[in-house]
This record gives structure tokens, sequence and C-alpha cells, in this order.
């Protein structure tokens, strides 16, 4: 068997929501060079909605698939629905990762949370 | 274009060590312990093995013991030379940071025993200082193993004048010559060699078999308790084909050696000054004391486990040291070693060529890596921060 799901290597090849927001209001980057796996990801909210996320990734087959797949859940959702994104839902929208690659995922839900906290700390003091 | 450029990791089998297999599996299948004619057959031709590849090395055939590969060989010598040492009070063991982990591993357990182990650096070029094996020498040293070249980065290390220094100090030296054997002349008198690991199936041999040498005179301790096999020291009825197709593999490297070597030369060579050109790249070990085949880079700003998955779609089969192709967080030892920082050691490739590799497809992997790496540079936020001048550049 192949190492990773067909749609894993579907999100790693054609990763959806590559790039950057110029005028994201939202932005979040985790992970380090020295695990070998950072995202950074760009959100545009309005009225509270994700109208645009867009991600960038240095890593792995599975940071790729996973950055791409967590862009495509949260897009056009509520804040209040994004932030309740988890790893385990990015792996299952996959249909599953290596139980060693789960880490990867992790840092895509992490990813997420860290550019919607800057936006409301942005909201709050802006 | 298909490409299997991973041959530091296996090889495939040559139609001569298939063919020499065969006739011990479908005829002369005896148990070389029995008597009767179909078992004397394999027995006869068992003998035969060991001289041939007793040969190549310039070793007796009584001084080769068949194993089931690289890293048995490997525990076995180690186990061997600790059991030896101990006997004498001498409990220092030296070796360096990049072995495969087969000694390194071994070590540690060893280390658990109460052995103490020093690590011998092998500094930017990948390559022991034998001044400093020297200085590192003390009374209580029994052994000192050093690999003949690594199988990440493919330097070769100065095998002859470590095992000189081992023997003029009265010290055992070992080398895991897995990469080189076939690939590279080896004389173990001339070397100074005392135990050597070998593995067939990276000199188109089959996988699960290999074979220690170890010099008359070294009393071996066994890993494998049972039956008289081996002259007592490794019990189980010998791999009889398996021992066949790797004497008739290694016979015909060794027939073809130089030519090999001259051939994998120029195409590695070629592929270096091509891969050389992807700025922000850099070579792996030093440039010419490396296997004729081996080819290993960094480059900055990407990670190695998605350039070899984008490369797998391209037909091309490469390997590279990044923490996510281990399975741990960690990118390969051997690049921290030779002082890889990190962030780069992840972006490392490794490209291993076999001798039928043709300078059309050395031209296909340099066009293929430099898009792969151009692409995934394109949407890396390490090598946007790189770019903007927010992180300076490493290579
Ligand atoms: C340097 C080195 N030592 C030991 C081994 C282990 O050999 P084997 O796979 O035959 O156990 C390998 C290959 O994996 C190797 O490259
Ligand atoms: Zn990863």
């Amino acid at each position: 068997m192949a190492l990773y799901s067909e749609k894993v290597m579907d999100h790693f090849r054609n990763p959806r929501n590559v790039g950057v927001i110029e005028d994201a209001n939202g932005v979040g980057e985790v992970g380090n060079a020295k695990c070998g796996d950072i995202m950074k990801m760009y959100l545009k909210i309005e009225d509270d909605i994700i109208k645009d996320v867009k991600f960038e990734t240095f890593g792995c087959g599975s940071a790729i698939a996973s950055s791409s797949m967590a862009t495509e859940l949260i897009k056009g959702q509520p804040v209040s629905e994004a932030m309740k994104l988890t790893n385990k839902a990015v792996a299952e929208a996959l249909d599953g990762l290596p139980d060693y690659k789960m880490h990867c995922s992790v840092l895509a839900e992490e990813a997420i949370r860290s550019a919607l906290d800057d936006y409301r700390k942005r909201k709050g003091e802006g | 274009m298909q490409i299997y450029a991973d041959n530091a990791a296996t090889t495939r089998m040559s139609r001569t060590a298939i063919d020499a297999m065969i006739p011990y599996m479908e005829e002369n299948y005896g148990n070389p312990s029995s008597l009767y004619t179909i078992g004397q057959r394999a027995k006869e031709a068992l003998e035969q093995a060991r001289a041939d590849v007793a040969a190549v090395i310039n070793a007796d055939p009584r001084e080769i013991l068949f194993t089931s590969g690289g890293s048995e060989a490997d525990n076995q010598a180690l186990i061997t030379a600790a059991t030896l040492g101990k006997k004498q009070g001498k409990t220092h063991i030296i070796s360096t940071a990049f072995e495969h982990h087969a000694i390194l591993h071994t070590l540690e357990k060893l280390e658990k025993e109460g052995f103490d182990v020093t690590l011998l650096p092998v500094h930017e070029n990948g390559i022991v200082d034998v001044q400093e094996l020297e200085a590192a020498l003390r009374e209580d040293t029994c052994l000192v193993t050093i690999m003949t070249a690594n199988n990440e980065i493919g330097t070769i290390q100065p095998i002859r004048e470590i095992g000189a220094v081992c023997r003029a100090h009265g010290v055992l030296f070992h080398t895991d010559a897995v990469q080189a054997v076939g690939h590279l002349p080896i004389d173990v008198k001339a070397d100074n060699i005392d135990m050597l690991s070998a593995s067939a199936h990276k000199f188109h041999g089959p996988k699960g078999v290999g074979f220690l040498y170890a010099r008359k005179g070294i009393r071996l301790t066994n890993l494998i308790e049972g039956g008289a096999q081996e002259r007592g020291k490794r019990a189980g009825t010998e791999n009889v084909p398996g021992i066949m197709a790797m004497a008739a593999a290694l016979k015909e490297a060794a027939a073809n050696m130089e030519k090999n070597a001259a051939h994998l030369t120029a195409l590695r060579d070629r592929l270096i000054a091509g891969l050389s050109d992807i700025p922000h790249s850099a070579l792996n070990g030093d440039a010419q004391r490396r296997l004729p085949g081996n080819v290993n880079f960094c480059f900055e700003g990407i990670e190695g486990e998605s350039l070899l998955l984008l490369l797998d779609d391209k037909g091309i089969s490469a390997s590279s040291g990044s923490a996510c192709t281990s399975g741990s967080l960690d990118p390969s030892h051997v690049l921290l070693a030779i002082g890889r920082v990190h962030d780069v050691a992840h972006g490392s490739l490794r490209l291993s060529l076999g001798e039928d590799a043709t300078e059309e497809e050395v031209d296909y992997m340099i066009r293929s890596v430099g898009e792969v790496v151009g692409y995934l540079r394109s949407f890396s936020p390490v090598w946007r921060d790189l770019v903007a001048g927010k992180t300076p550049f490493i290579l």
C-alpha cells in the first residue's frame, strides 16, 4: 500500500488555497524549522465570516495536505465554527494519516487557531 | 522516465545472481549438513561461495562467516570485540558519530553494560581524522569501529591508515563496509582490517544475506546458538540460494569494479555540477573522496519528504534525511554530524546511482530536482523569510 491515501496525495499534489493574502486581518505561523514543519495561515475575515484563507507550508506531504484540507474546511465558515476545527477532523477529511504523521495535522489545527487568535486580538485592539 | 536512484538503500538483483540461486532451490535443495548427494552438493557449493567471497577481499575462506546481512555482521563484530575486551579488562570503544544504526544502537547497548564509547567527529567533509583517532586511543581501548564508506553521504574513510594505527596499538579494528564491498577495492590484509561487515543487497545480490570477515585468531561470540553451522559460530541452516547469489554478485561486481567506478564517477560529478546550479544548495560530504555513485545535497527552504514525493511523481526514486521520512522529529544523524543545522538538514536529498545510469537520466534528474525545489520554495514560508532578508541564508 501507498504511504498516503488518494485524498492526501490529491491535496499534496494540488494544494488548495496556496499563497498569501496581502490585506489579511488574521495571520498565524506555527512550527519551527527544527522539527521540520512550518505553516503560515492568512485569513480575510468580514462580519465574522472567513471570506478567504491562504497558506504557505514548509513541510512533508502530510503537512502540505493537512494545511490544504484545513483551509478548505474553514473557508466560508463563521469564526466560531472555525475555532472548533480539530486535527482529527482534518485527518478524517483526508481519509486518514499514518500514526506518526498525525502531528502534522495538529500543526494545521494550531496554525488556524493562531491566525484566529491574531484576528481576535487585532479586533480587540482596533 | 523511470529512474531508480536509491542504490544505497538497496539494489536490483543482477541476472547473474538470480541465475546462481535457482539451482539451489530447484535441484540441489538439500540441507548442507546432510550426507546424501543433494545435501553434499549444496555443501560443496557453499564452500565454493565462501572461497569466492574471501578472494574478493583477500581473506582466507575460513575467515568468512555467512550472516543474515550487514546488521547481523555489525552486531556480531561488536559483541565479539566487547566480549574479548572485557576479559582483558578493556572496556573502551572508539567509533564515529555517523555510523549506521546497526553500529550505533549496539554501542548504546554496550554502554548500558558499562562500556565507555568515544564517538570521533567526522568534520564538515565527512571524514575521520586519523590523528584524532590516535589521540583518542587509550590503554583500555578494545575496539575501533569505523565504516569504510558512509551510507548517506558516501564519504570514504582512510581505512588503511586507521587500520595501521590500530595495529600499532594492538587494538582490534572493525569496519562496516556494507556500502563499499563490491564498489571499492578492499584488501583486508593490506588495509589492516580485523573484522569487516558486508551485505549482499548493496551489490546486486539478494536481501537478507551478508557476511562477516573475522581475521584468523579472533574468537567470535555467537549471536545465535544452535547447530554447528559456520564452524559453530552462527547456528541455523545456511541460506544456500542466497549465499550462492551473493557470491555470484560479488564476483561480478569485483570483475567490473574499475569500469563501473569510472562510469559512475563521471555521472556523479555531472550530477553534482548540475545540482550545484540550484541557488542556495550545497553538496554534503567531500566532493572527491566519496562513493562513485553517491550524491547528497541540501536545499535551503524546503523539506525532503515532499521533494521525494514529487520526484516519485516524475519517476525518480530517491531518499532524504528529513525527519518526516524517518518517523522521528530529528533529521539524519549523519547530516547533523557533519555540522548541518536542523533547518537545512530537513531539506536533504540523496541520489545514489546504479551502474546502468546514463547521462540522459542524470540530466533529467538535474532538471526535475530544479523544478521541484523551485515549486516547493514558491509556497514555503521559510523561503519567503530568507528571500525577504528576515532570516539569513545558511547555504
Ligand atoms: C553502512 C550500512 N551498514 C549496515 C547496513 C545494514 O545492512 P542490512 O540491511 O543487510 O542489515 C546498511 C544498509 O542498510 C548500511 O548501509
Ligand atoms: Zn510532517
